[in-house]
């Protein structure tokens, strides 16, 4: 498939935070990459360069991104003065948007919320919200910063399904930004490790459908991810390494 | 009895709380929230003064020809009302008040959004608003009269000069206290400029518009009091101007109770549209 994401040399430079030292990135049509990096790696600065939002970076470098582009952010950002559909519906036009926001409530599974303030939401339901709001427009990229961070770990792991199951309706590419090598592996075909300002690893994903295979090359990947982030793995403590020994 | 072991008992664990138990009488956390508001709460105050008020009248403690006792005041209104002085009057005050306030307040707004949304309008309008702040509404009417002449252009502009500066002030501050998050997320969705000002910045700065408008709503009616005791031939400030030189102190006290209830009246009304208007919000007061 052609890329529909194209970073060639891409430099940035901030006075506040955040170094890019040549990005050179390419992201297929309908593919999910993780982008994974420590604090302070550079990866919010990649996705902000993407998404367009980094105005006052100095910087050099080709970013080629569709038209039709998505963001995500780690809070929901929903304008609190509109109830849900509204905000779900912020900047969209065409004839049909009240039917398409209907429908992309429906999908995140808020069908009957429409008329609620968002305060009245909790913070999974919120995010959800965010989610319809980016879907809607039918983006050829998906672009998350981080966007379970502030969840609980059950509301997380809900949101990983609705978030795979609805890339797969939608097809659009995604980049991903985490911290959590354990989401990368679940969600992405393709995790890209950050460090420094450089892209320091590029791994396809190819879990196995099979439990035992899959299990054993998520326990790999998470040990080689872990491993690149700077995260000693102490075989005798850590659950990655544990699982490592299941036997086959 | 003498049974080989010991009876077994069932007794209720220690912590064990009947079903029936109040809530209430759990212990609970000290609120540091406010309770329930009531419809009339405010009512209270201006209650208690006219209780005061009234009292001391009745006693005797206050003389008459220093403030008439309250009832005065109704008797005397209801004659005003009777030969149709005080709704006449009432009318052209309350027009030259809502004109400068609609005036005032459009002003105040245009102006903050300026101000507030382009680098050189902030440049340009913030330093004169602070520096007309500095100049009284009575230092300016001299001028006024001078650019206006004397006629109703001058009242209304007075008002809506008076109007215009709590109205821009709250409406700035709010606007520029706009989370930069969320202009973020409009340059996501791609929306236009008024896009970007109709769904962000207007409702975003309502809390600070709508306080200002209270502040501006009172000074409305200060502004009044003061072009029409000027020089005017009809309006509230006129019959109390004129009960004055006539020294009759209970038409100058009724004018001064139609004051007091159109302030009041005014700001309960900007309030129940602060709370329609605001109603998405959560904080200590809802």
């Amino acid at each position: 498939m052609s890329a529909v994401v194209q970073v060639r040399g891409l430099i940035r430079r901030f006075t506040r935070k955040g170094v890019l030292d040549g990005i050179d990135i390419d992201i297929a049509g309908g593919e999910f990459v993780a982008l994974l990096g420590r604090s302070g790696s550079g990866k919010s600065t990649l996705l902000r360069a993407l998404a367009g939002l980094d105005h006052e970076a100095e910087g050099t470098g080709t970013i080629l991104v569709p038209e039709r582009l998505s963001v995500v952010f780690q809070d929901a950002r929903l304008l609190p003065w509109k109830r849900v559909l509204d905000n779900v519906l912020l900047g969209l036009t065409g004839p049909d948007r009240q039917a398409r926001g209907l429908k992309a409530l429906d999908e995140v599974g808020l069908a009957g919320r429409e008329n609620s303030w968002p305060y009245e939401l909790s913070g999974g339901e919120q995010q959800r919200v965010a989610l319809a709001r980016s879907l809607v427009r039918g983006p050829a990229l998906l672009l998350a910063d981080e966007p379970f961070g502030a969840l609980d770990a059950l509301t997380r792991i809900r949101m990983h399904a609705l978030l795979r199951r609805l890339s797969e309706v939608y097809n659009p590419a995604v980049l991903l930004v985490t911290h959590d090598v354990d989401e990368a592996i679940e969600l992405a075909d393709r995790v890209v490790v950050l460090d420094d300002g450089k892209i320091v690893a590029d791994i396809r994903v190819a879990l196995p459908p099979d439990g035992i295979a899959r299990r054993e090359r998520t326990a790999a990947l998470q040990h080689e991810l872990l491993g690149l982030l700077g995260v000693a793995v102490d075989a005798s403590t850590s659950p990655y390494a544990r699982s490592e020994r299941i036997p086959a | 009895m003498n049974a080989p072991f010991p009876q077994l008992v069932v007794a209720p664990p220690r912590h064990f709380v009947p079903a029936q138990a109040a809530p209430s009488q759990q212990p609970g956390l000290r609120r540091l929230g406010l309770g329930a508001p009531l419809a009339w709460g405010w009512v209270l105050g201006p209650g208690l003064l006219l209780l005061y008020w009234s009292v001391l009248s009745a006693t005797g403690w206050l003389d008459p020809r220093i403030l008439p006792a309250p009832w005065t005041a109704v008797e005397t209104a209801i004659e005003l009302i009777r030969d149709g002085r005080l709704q006449d009057n009432l009318a052209v005050s309350a027009w030259r008040a809502a004109q400068g306030l609609v005036f005032g307040t459009t002003i105040g707004v245009v102006l903050a959004l300026l101000s507030g949304l382009t680098l050189l309008g902030g440049y340009v309008i913030d330093g004169l608003v602070q520096l007309k702040r500095g100049i009284p509404v009575l230092a300016l009417i001299p001028f006024m009269v001078l650019w206006f002449g004397v006629g109703e252009g001058m009242k209304v502009t007075v008002i809506a000069v008076t109007v215009f500066a709590p109205v821009y002030i709250q409406t700035h501050a709010a606007l520029r206290a706009i989370d930069l998050k969320q202009v973020e997320l409009a340059e996501t969705l791609e929306l236009s400029r008024w896009g970007f000002i109709r769904h962000v910045v207007l409702p975003g700065a309502l809390p600070g518009l709508l306080t200002g408008l209270r502040f501006g709503v009172t000074a409305s009616w200060l502004a009044l009091v003061v072009v029409e005791q000027l020089n005017a031939t009809s309006g509230i400030g006129y019959m109390i101007t004129l009960a004055r030189n006539y020294a009759q102190t209970d038409i100058m006290l009724v004018g001064l109770v139609v004051y007091a209830l159109l302030g009041l009246t005014s700001d309960a009304v900007v309030r129940l549209i602060q709370q329609r208007a605001l109603r998405w919000r959560r904080t200590l007061a809802s």
